[in-house]
């Protein structure tokens, strides 16, 4: 496999030629390894994101596979060197598909005491750990509340210990550079990567391709972050730090142009496809909430594509001026999490009454109320399936990875254009911050979008008259001759529109509505199913979970176990093949990060099978361990 | 940004063009149905076609005016025709959008998108149905219901001190306001013009009277008897004078505004204040908008015009410098820019 990094456009880092390392003139055995997870910690001021960024970087470039998750404090500065100040980032990379951005590392680097501490329980139990050897003093371990140095207590035995003086061998390495303390600690991150770069036998040009585009205004920046990297690269060679360094080879990806991307962006990427699809322009209305705020920032980005995104004064505001746009015949979208999406209810009740074409976009997080802002769940279902005054369905939809947020954001937005209809889409946390990595589509090669738009002066044209297949409404817009209309939020009468208070049209009307999103069954694709059709159990998931159920069940299928998975992205209305699927299996087991809100609405719709289930509500994803014991122990049964 | 403006006469509109076929439920007697017919009587003559005007409103007996009217329309949710309204003009900033409210509308539940709206200063024109009750809900306060007042809801008389909508749309850096009375079509009919063709969110207030639940509550200013010691009709570069035979005054006296008796000693026409409202200090304006009676008349007419950029406007001349500034035009471009790479 050849990885060519020709780019158009802007003339970004990755897209320079290097020349393949030198590995012969290195100290250290080079081992291959399949997979391999690292995970950089340090006080929240200290880089860790973009060191944990610049080694994805170069691990797209090694042509590997990869997730990534950032772990932030909720805070945007805790106190220093505090357990609660710790700011984490994950990757996973590998020779295969990865999908998840792992359970456990296999390397830790900790930049304090505090960092040790935060992710003692994250880490494997042979793992090799890297710490800033200068960090671990007296007052460094107090605050992270050790009573002894646990890199001399012997409590770190088990583990390959790496003390590296991280600290004040960066100093050293800029002091040429007569620099101030401030912005030569600041460098201390480059060093802990240089270690990495060179464990993971990387090409540290790369990285210097970076400062020189990142910090082009300022020379010294350049030098200081070079030495640095440099200093921690030599470090790790000439003494010897590791036996043994590693590489993985790269994965076997399709061939293509490749991007790395997180759910955030791939869900406002998905609606601007969209947009340029269907020709519709894209209105965002929106407030800023944890942890949907990126999808707003990033369309703002966008208005050379005339991509207007609107920051409203809250989120009320945010989901009626996108019914206001959509009214007027734009892909209108509202983004928020769980407190937001509670907020927004009787407005969509009035698209759903309306109904207008809108997306709500719920990346969900810990609740109840302000709950676990920066911590995933999935736990809003119930509430984007029935939190509404009146019969008002609408259609669900649930991304199942961070690349996938791309897809679903796309299909929501044909869904809700070409029926006519709300469209809610679940995304959540990890989803939204994670990062995978994107084989770049061709726009004009996803699934065209025809809204029904009513024609200038057409005759027939009534506001509720119906299309006789899918049942929505023809979409009049403003500007437009001969279609003048009015429409709300009051009930209206089938085919004409006016306001109406007749008993049995409100009846007819309401099974309309109901009936229009059922139909849309006939628009999505069929369920699909991993594993045979006469495997003893089937294990059921839907939206964020689906990276770590599939690395699980594929496992067990591959250790000769009789396993079947179904994960679902379609959720309102569910695929047509569900109940049949069910009726396949004896024993199925829905997995959730929340305390069982799809196996209750399974159990309603399906209520002749029997539902086993799996849950957990910790703010924290699966892993695989834990769920490979669990489908273990149900097999038995 | 510019509505698409056609000479009048070219489009031939009639009122009769935006009569709706819907039978009006209003009460009878009530003020709504003659603010209906000014509206029917603005919209033929503000040289836009009749596809672009779109009726936006929220909740209550004012918001159901969408309906009559034979143009696009959509009646919201309570409180957020403003939001509706926002999101009408910028997705497509060639309409002309009129924004149906009332006191309990966009006071009370509404109050936080009608201030933000104003503040935005979104190219819409509101029209602020004032009648200092709610009257759909059949008789409650309202934010703009005098202290004191018995209603449904405070039958000991309401604790809460009212709005005064002018001087909250100018604390909110409105740039438009006016003032008018149901009883006086021809000044309303002239106001709405005026509103219409101001770039911005024009709010006009209209004292309206609900017969059933409030009625009278602005008696003091129109009934024969008192209206003339309570009525001050602004003209711009006028002289602010009122009375029967114009015999009182405005002055600013210090800091404050007070009235003055022109048959007087010693009081001159030329100490009165001039009225200007192109004015950008809004000093004089808010007080003027906080004139009531008994102390004071009540101003009406447009109290405050000022032009300055709107966020429509804004917004549109951003996505063009930005599509001239950007080497990209479509989604493949932006998608394979920045940092990629490719694996053969």
């Amino acid at each position: 496999m050849l990885i060519i990094a020709a780019n158009q456009g802007e003339n970004f880092y990755l897209c320079t030629n290097f020349k393949p390392i030198d590995m012969t003139s290195k100290n250290s055995k080079v081992v291959e390894l399949d997979q391999v997870v690292i995970r950089f910690a340090g006080d929240s001021g200290d880089g860790m994101q973009l060191t944990g960024s610049l080694f994805s970087d170069s691990t797209a470039f090694a042509g590997n596979d990869f997730a990534t998750f950032p772990d932030y404090p909720s805070e945007i500065r805790a106190p220093q060197g505090t357990v609660s100040g710790v700011s984490g980032f994950q990757i996973h990379f590998g020779q295969k598909t990865v999908h998840t951005s792992g359970d456990l590392a296999d390397v830790l680097i900790a930049m304090n005491p505090a960092s040790l501490k935060a992710n003692m329980r994250w880490i494997k139990p042979d793992a090799i750990i890297i710490v800033d050897a200068d960090a671990f003093i007296e007052k460094g371990l107090e605050k992270a509340g050790y009573l002894t140095d646990p890199t001399l207590d012997g409590s770190l035995e088990k583990f390959m210990l790496i003390k590296a003086p991280i600290t004040s061998l960066t100093k050293e390495a800029v002091k040429h550079l007569n620099m101030d303390m401030k912005s030569t600690l600041k460098t201390k991150n480059m060093f802990a990567l240089g270690i990495l770069m060179y464990l993971f036998n990387r090409d540290i040009e790369l990285i210097n391709k970076y400062y020189e585009q990142k910090f082009k205004a300022n020379p010294l920046i350049i030098e200081a972050n070079k030495a640095v990297l440099k200093t921690g690269f030599n470090y790790a060679d000439t003494i010897e730090l590791f036996a043994n360094t590693y590489k993985v080879e790269p994965a076997p990806l399709k061939k293509g142009r490749y991007r790395n991307v997180t759910g955030n962006i791939a869900t406002a990427w998905g609606f601007m496809a969209a947009s340029e699809r269907s020709g519709r322009n894209l209105f965002l209305g929106s407030y800023p909430i944890t942890p949907a705020t990126e999808i707003l920032q990033e369309l703002t980005k966008h208005k050379n594509l005339s991509i207007k995104a609107f920051q409203a004064e809250d989120e009320i505001a945010g989901i009626v001026s996108a019914i206001g746009a959509s009214f007027t015949g734009s892909l209108a979208i509202t983004s928020t999490s769980g407190p937001g999406l509670s907020l927004k209810s009787e407005a969509i009740g009035l698209a759903v009454m309306t109904e207008l074409p809108i997306v709500i976009v719920d990346v969900q997080r810990g609740g109840p109320s302000t709950g676990l802002p920066t911590k995933s769940e999935q736990s809003d279902l119930m509430q984007a399936l029935y939190g509404r005054n009146g019969e008002a369905p609408v259609i669900i939809l649930a991304a199942r990875s961070s690349v996938d947020c791309f897809y679903s954001a796309f299909e929501a937005s044909k869904l809700a254009l070409e029926h006519m209809t709300p469209v809610i889409l679940l995304t959540d946390g990890s989803l939204a911050n994670g990062s995978e990595v994107f084989k770049i589509p061709v726009v004009g090669e996803l699934p065209a979008i025809t809204p029904p738009i009513a024609k200038a002066n057409d005759a027939e044209y009534k506001p509720y008259k119906r299309d006789p297949e899918r049942l929505n409404r023809q979409w009049a817009i403003p500007g437009t001759e001969g279609l003048r209309h009015r429409i709300g939020g009051l009930e209206k009468q089938d085919v004409i529109g006016n306001v109406s208070h007749d008993p049995l049209n409100h009846e007819r009307m309401t099974y309309l509505r109901e009936e229009k999103v059922q139909r849309v069954a006939n628009y999505i694709a069929d369920q699909e199913v991993l594993g045979a059709e006469d495997a003893d159990m089937l294990v059921v998931s839907w939206g964020g979970t689906y990276g770590v159920m599939l690395t699980v069940v594929e496992k067990m299928i591959e250790q000769g176990k009789s396993i079947a998975h179904a994960h679902f992205r379609h959720i309102m209305p569910l695929p047509k093949n569900t109940e049949e699927i069910f009726s396949r299996y004896k024993k199925i087991v829905v997995c959730e990060i929340n305390n069982g809100q799809f196996v209750k609405y399974l159990r309603m719709n399906f209520p002749q099978f029997k539902y086993q289930q799996y849950n957990k509500i910790q703010g924290l994803p699966f892993m695989v361990a834990e769920l490979e014991e669990k489908f273990n122990e149900l097999l038995k049964d | 940004m510019e509505n698409q403006l056609i000479e009048t006469d070219l489009l031939q509109l009639t009122k009769e063009d935006f009569a709706s076929d819907q039978m009006v439920k209003w009460c009878p007697g009530c003020g709504d149905h003659a603010i209906l017919k000014a509206v029917e009587n603005v919209f033929p003559n503000l040289g836009i076609k009749k596809e672009d005007f779109v009726v936006v409103s929220g909740i209550g007996c004012s918001s159901r005016f969408p309906y009559y009217m034979n143009t696009y329309g959509i009646h919201g949710i309570h409180g957020r025709a403003a939001p509706l309204a926002t999101g009408v003009k910028l997705a497509n900033p060639k309409l002309s959008v009129w924004m149906i409210t009332g006191d309990g509308d966009s006071m009370a539940i509404g109050g936080n998108h009608f201030i933000h709206a104003v503040r935005r200063n979104i190219d819409i024109n509101v029209l602020l149905f004032n009648n200092k009750i709610y009257g759909l809900t059949k008789g409650q306060y309202s934010p703009t219901t005098p202290k004191g007042s018995k209603t449904k809801t405070s039958p000991q008389g309401t604790f809460e001190r009212p709005f005064n909508p002018g001087e909250l749309v100018i604390g909110a850096q409105g740039n438009f306001f006016a003032r008018v009375l149901d009883i006086n079509p021809k000044a309303m009919t002239s106001i709405f013009m005026e509103a219409a063709k101001h770039k911005g969110t024009s709010i006009v207030e209209i004292l309206q009277n609900c017969v059933i639940f409030s009625n009278k509550a602005h008696e003091l200013i129109t009934s024969r008897e008192t209206r003339d010691q309570y009525q001050l009709w602004l003209e711009h570069g006028e002289p602010m004078k009122f009375g029967k035979d114009n015999e009182f005054g405005i002055v600013l006296k210090g800091t404050h505004l007070e009235v003055v008796n022109l048959n007087e000693e010693g009081v001159k026409e030329s100490d009165l204040l001039v009225h200007d409202k192109y004015k950008e200090d809004s000093g004089i304006h808010t007080m003027l908008a906080r004139m009531m009676p008994p102390e004071f008349p009540v101003a009406l007419g447009v109290i405050r015009s000022v032009e300055s950029e709107t966020f429509d406007q804004l917004m549109e001349d951003t996505i063009v410098s930005e599509k001239a500034k950007s080497p990209i035009h479509n989604m493949d471009e932006m998608l394979n820019s920045g940092n990629t790479w490719m694996i053969e």
